[in-house]
């Protein structure tokens, strides 16, 4: 019997036929997505000169230098509100978890508007006996964006960076105490450094997030790239086609920075 | 004078009192293992000496220096935490769990001390280092990761990392426990030549077999307090305290 059951018998290759079939829906969904946008009303020919048209191009360097800035500005006060939770100082721990709660727990369409009409309440920003300048002169649509943007990102960040820095084994900050290292020195050459393969990833996600969060500073008349598409189409009323332009900018963009993301993340990897 | 001189050294965690005043003096050259059952304080005794913990009430002076504190017109203040990282230059620890930055290879963990705490110049400091992964025996890992290491090459490496701070005491805690057998001895063998160097030493261990052949004296340590104390010979082989007696017997 045995014997039998071990003489030459035909293999039969396991088959796949719903694989063939969901590959051909799709591939199918696809052609017919293509063949619309090929029917669609829409100057293909306009568009690449939309997305090199110089209001375009201004609306795109507006948009990275608002995300770079407000992610830059989030990080460093993440770092900051993250060790002030962490700290032994209750007034900083309580002060830490409301800055979370009030600039997480609020819309960042609401807090660019608020910054931005903060002149209605304020007419003046002045720390005593330093400076006094009116405040529609300092809160352009500029800085208004980059207020309501970076202060809710830092307050993300500030979960992040909290949740790396206790990542990292408290062994890891006795060994560095034992050869008589300070706490900055700890922070700066053993916890961080550990701490970053935790805290890159989320960031990443956040920043491609920021890119496109920058959009919302379309609505104070900032010159990013939706507001950009918006003054080209107003004169040729090219809506699609300038909107496309923006889109393949957003893509690019977010393609970048999620190359950037990955080469960080193999920095900082396990060895 | 002696390099370690501990007075009623009192520590509770919440209300537990984990050390009961401990009266310890360690000579310079001397080598002391600290013996006792599982919770007896031994850890936090060490840990006490370096200053990673605060103690309750007593003294511990290193070198005349009193743990934790600053001596200036007949008071001692409290040291902030800088100023405690600057006495703990002087006293080297070694972990059960080795503890070394995974980031960095085993050279640069050896200079991380050297280089970042002293300021000292790389050069001369990375000649150094060579040196000391000679002296324990890993030259050739210089390049390594934790990671790559095994255990007891991970320890050995730790052993040169606290060594780079060319610490006037070395507190080893447990440092073979958290080792498979084999690689026990390796480990030792680097203890025992430290030893004989004339480094100061208090090693909490369980390893009687070191004890008797390097420790100058042994210190029986139960529910936070010293219960015996003497050379090895008396100690380990002549025990009188029946709390030691049971101790041995369950461990020999
Ligand atoms: N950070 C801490 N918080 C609260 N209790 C602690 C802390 N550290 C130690 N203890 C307690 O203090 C007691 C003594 O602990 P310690 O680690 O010093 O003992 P040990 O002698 O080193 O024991 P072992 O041989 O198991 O390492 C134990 O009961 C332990 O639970
Ligand atoms: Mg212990």
């Amino acid at each position: 019997m045995a014997s039998d059951l071990r003489e030459n018998l035909e293999v039969v290759p396991l088959r796949h036929p719903g694989r063939w079939i969901s590959g051909a829906v799709i591939l199918l969904i696809i052609v017919g997505l293509g063949w619309a946008m090929a029917e669609a009303e829409i100057q293909w020919e306009d568009v690449p000169g939309f997305f090199t048209h110089p209001v375009m191009l201004e609306g795109l360097l507006n948009t990275i230098v608002l995300a770079v800035a407000a992610q830059g500005g989030a990080i460093v006060l993440g770092v900051v509100i993250a060790l002030m939770r962490l700290s032994a100082n209750p007034v900083a721990r309580w002060f830490a978890v409301g800055y979370i709660w009030l600039f997480r727990g609020l819309p960042v369409l609401l807090q660019i508007l608020i910054w931005f009409n903060l002149a209605l309440v304020f007419k003046n920003i002045s720390i005593p006996m330093l400076f006094t300048v009116p405040t529609n002169v300092v809160m352009t649509a500029f800085v208004a964006a980059l207020l309501g943007l970076g202060l809710n990102e830092s307050a993300y960040m500030a979960e992040i960076v909290r949740a790396g820095l206790s990542s990292v084994d408290s062994g890891q900050t006795e060994a560095a105490k034992s050869i008589g290292m300070t706490p900055m020195t700890t922070l700066r050459r053993v916890v961080l450094p550990q701490a970053m393969r935790v805290i890159i990833p989320p960031t990443g996600n956040n920043f491609i997030n920021m890119i496109k969060g920058t959009s919302m500073a379309s609505v104070i008349a900032f010159l990013e790239l939706i507001h950009a598409a918006n003054n080209i189409s107003s004169r040729n009323l090219e809506i699609m086609e300038t909107l496309f332009a923006a889109a393949a900018w957003y893509l690019v963009m977010v393609s970048l920075a999620s190359i950037g993301q990955h080469y960080l993340e193999r920095a900082y990897g396990p060895r | 004078m002696a390099l370690v001189e501990a007075v009623g050294v009192r520590k509770s965690f919440g209300h537990t009192e984990v050390l009961r005043g401990i009266d310890l003096e360690v000579d310079r050259g001397e080598v002391v293992c600290l013996l006792g059952p599982s919770g007896a304080g031994k850890s936090t005794f060490l840990r006490c000496v370096n200053h990673l913990e605060t103690i309750d009430a007593g003294r511990i002076w290193v070198d005349g220096v009193p743990v934790g504190f600053r001596s200036h017109g007949g008071k001692l203040y409290e040291l902030r935490e800088r100023e405690a990282a600057h006495q703990r230059r002087d006293v080297g620890m070694v972990f059960q769990r080795f503890n070394l930055f995974p980031h960095r290879t085993a050279l640069e963990n050896v200079m991380e001390g050297p280089v970042q705490v002293l300021r000292r110049d790389r050069a001369e400091v990375r000649a150094e280092a060579v040196t000391l992964l000679e002296r324990v025996g890993l030259a050739e890992k210089a390049g390594s990761y934790p990671a790559q290491l095994s255990g007891g090459q991970q320890q050995r490496v730790a052993i040169a990392r606290a060594l780079a701070m060319k610490p006037k005491l070395m507190l080893f805690d447990e440092p073979t426990s958290a080792l498979d057998p084999e690689l026990v001895g390796e480990v030792l063998d680097v203890m025992t030549s430290l030893a004989r160097d004339g480094m100061t030493m208090i090693v909490v261990t369980h390893e009687i077999g070191f004890a008797r052949s390097v420790a100058d004296r042994v210190v029986f340590l139960v529910d936070g307090a010293v219960v015996e104390s003497g050379t090895p010979a008396d100690v380990l082989d002549n025990p009188q305290q029946p709390r030691t007696q049971q101790f041995l017997a369950k461990v020999l």
